[in-house]
């Protein structure tokens, strides 16, 4: 499997994904970085190439660690489940889970890992809450297949999804210190700040946060 | 490449070697600033041929699928240097050659060697060629391990690492085959202690089963089952005797047979042993990391699904002290049910993997 488990809007100019261009934005030049399932290594590269990062990455697929390879990226085939526990504590600047966290087993243990080895965490995901995805469920009665998550309900690798009001829950569980909160609406563009949480979570298509442990 | 007595080489063992020779082959051409420079480092039974034909054997280079004009290792871009490693029998100095002191050969009045000595010997080839630094060392089996000592021994020569099938350190069932492949040698009347050369004979029977049984673990259960699976050699039923009647075992005895026309008894002694001495962590205070500690090589781990003598779980705890040193590493598993020997032969995602990494640091380096 190498598709991502969620197909985010591109931006019409640069070619790049919106939600990378986001997190991008997130980081400091020159730091050091590991994005936890990196896919193709396009956000690693991204990162190297505009803000001269110093980027790492792990990725469950083969085929995703050799097109890495080829960028000349630094990218080990693991599982953000298993493997995270064996890196160091505060080893990045940052570490990155674009897009994962609903497809792993533990997203708690995950997300107090991203803490314990990078200063800041930086977690993107798709919104549950969307008001697409409370129609398809609360007035059609059927899990949601959407542009933003394509995969019906059998063979979706997402099997944690969450609500934007849920990931801020767990980030106060975990005592996760919010720098910086970023709803992306339908458009892929960045909403409001000013806005409520409860717009946020009605029509936000995505999530993208900048953690720090508290 | 010869060394006088003034240039001896320095062992593990405690002893000064010298005079000694290191027999090596090149391809390619070295640039002007001698900074395309691969070392090739070849496994157990290997040899320096590894991308030409052999002259012992007529059979052609063993890595021709990796390196050659286009391949991964491309000859057209790089210079390639392989070279027989310290106790080997291909040319460079090992048990068979000849001790001056002596004036017959060494046999096992020849220092033990390790992994250690065996890159040892290969900087000072690399010193008289005037290599400064190399682009990339690699290799596979006990090649992935001098890859590794070479990284942790010569971290500012290595500019990219690129060990495959390998261990930071022998295991205790790989120790134990070693020991019964060693006892099958030793056992044959023939080996004579040691003393086979001068005393005329060939402990040819004993390193066959040796070889024999080493192969096997070179393979894995899907390989052996899907190439002879219980099929019968040139007969129809069992013949009720200890002959080979079945492909397997006329296979393994051909597998014995040809290698010990190509191989000394005693080099595979010492070779064997060199690779269960191997333990990099135990050199530093236990702990790998601090072996790999501030490299600036860039490293890419390959392993194969399918290898049980060198499993991925040995190249994992090398990835994982990278990791924990900050080392840029890479690392991949390849799906293969070809076991060890997957690394020597058609395995187009290892291919893909060393040709990405390779171009990858070639073009950090500046390499044309």
């Amino acid at each position: 499997m190498n598709l991502p488990a969620t197909l985010p809007l591109t931006h019409a100019e640069s070619g790049h994904r919106l939600d990378f261009l986001l997190v991008t934005d997130m980081v400091e030049p020159g730091s050091r970085v590991l994005d936890v399932g990196c896919g193709d290594g396009a956000l690693l590269s991204l990162l190297r190439d505009r803000k001269g990062v110093d980027g790492r990455g792990i990725e469950i697929s083969r085929e995703g660690v050799n097109s890495c390879l080829a960028k000349g990226l630094a990218v080990i085939q693991g599982d953000a489940d298993t493997d995270l526990a064996d890196y160091p504590d505060d080893a990045f600047d940052y570490v990155i889970l674009s897009q994962t966290i609903q497809a792993t087993r533990q997203p708690k243990v995950v997300l107090e890992h991203l803490l314990r080895i990078g200063r800041r965490a930086i977690v993107s995901f798709p919104n549950f809450g969307h008001w697409r995805v409370r129609f398809d469920l609360g007035v059609r009665g059927r899990m949601p297949v959407t542009e933003n998550m394509p995969y019906s309900w059998y063979d979706t690798p997402n099997i944690h999804f969450c609500t934007i009001r849920d990931f801020v829950e767990l980030c106060r569980e975990v005592g996760a210190q919010m720098e910086k909160a970023v709803a992306l609406n339908a458009g892929g563009q960045p909403m409001r700040v000013t806005l409520p949480w409860w717009v946020w979570n009605l029509f936000g298509e995505q999530g993208v946060f900048l953690l720090k442990r508290r | 490449m010869r060394f006088g007595a003034d240039e001896p080489l320095m062992m593990d063992a405690g002893v000064a070697l010298a005079p000694w020779q290191i027999a090596y082959q090149t391809y390619g051409t070295l640039n002007a600033d001698k900074s395309n420079a691969v070392l090739i480092c070849h496994a157990l039974t290997g040899d320096q041929h590894v991308a030409n034909d052999n002259p012992v054997t007529g059979k052609p280079g063993w890595w021709l699928t990796m390196v050659g004009p286009g391949r991964p290792v491309d000859t057209d871009r790089f210079f390639v240097i392989c070279a027989n490693v310290i106790g080997g029998c291909m040319g460079t100095t090992g048990p068979a050659s000849n001790n001056p002191s002596t004036g017959k050969p060494y046999a096992l009045d020849f220092p033990v060697v390790t992994i250690h000595d065996m890159v040892r010997a290969q900087a000072a080839l690399i010193d008289r060629l005037g290599i400064d630094k190399l682009f990339c060392v690699l290799g596979g089996s006990m090649g992935g391990m001098q890859v590794l000592q070479w990284a942790v021994s010569y971290p500012d020569r290595v500019f990219s690492a690129l060990p495959i099938a390998a261990a930071a350190r022998h295991s205790a069932q790989n120790i134990a085959f070693h020991e019964v492949g060693r006892q099958a040698v030793m056992a044959d009347p023939d080996w004579r202690g040691g003393r086979y050369l001068t005393e005329g004979t060939r402990p040819s029977k004993g390193l066959a089963v040796a070889r024999m049984g080493a192969h096997i673990t070179y393979l894995s259960e899907m390989t052996l089952h899907r190439k002879f699976g219980r099929n019968f050699q040139d007969r129809a039923a069992p013949t009720f005797s200890f002959d080979a009647d079945f492909q397997i075992e006329s296979y393994l005895r051909y597998q014995g047979i040809s290698f010990v026309e190509r191989f000394d008894a005693n080099s595979y002694l010492y070779v064997t042993r060199a690779m269960d001495y191997f333990d990099i962590a135990a050199e530093h205070g236990g702990s790998l990391a601090k072996a790999f500690k501030g490299t600036p090589t860039r490293f890419c781990v390959i392993s194969f699904t399918s290898d049980w003598l060198f499993p991925t779980s040995d190249s994992r705890a090398i990835v994982h002290a990278l990791n924990a040193a900050a080392a840029s590493v890479a690392f991949v598993e390849v799906e293969s049910d070809k076991g060890h020997d997957a690394f020597l032969l058609e395995e187009p995602e290892m291919f893909a993997a060393a040709r990405g990494f390779i171009d990858a640091a070639a073009r950090v380096r500046g390499i044309a």
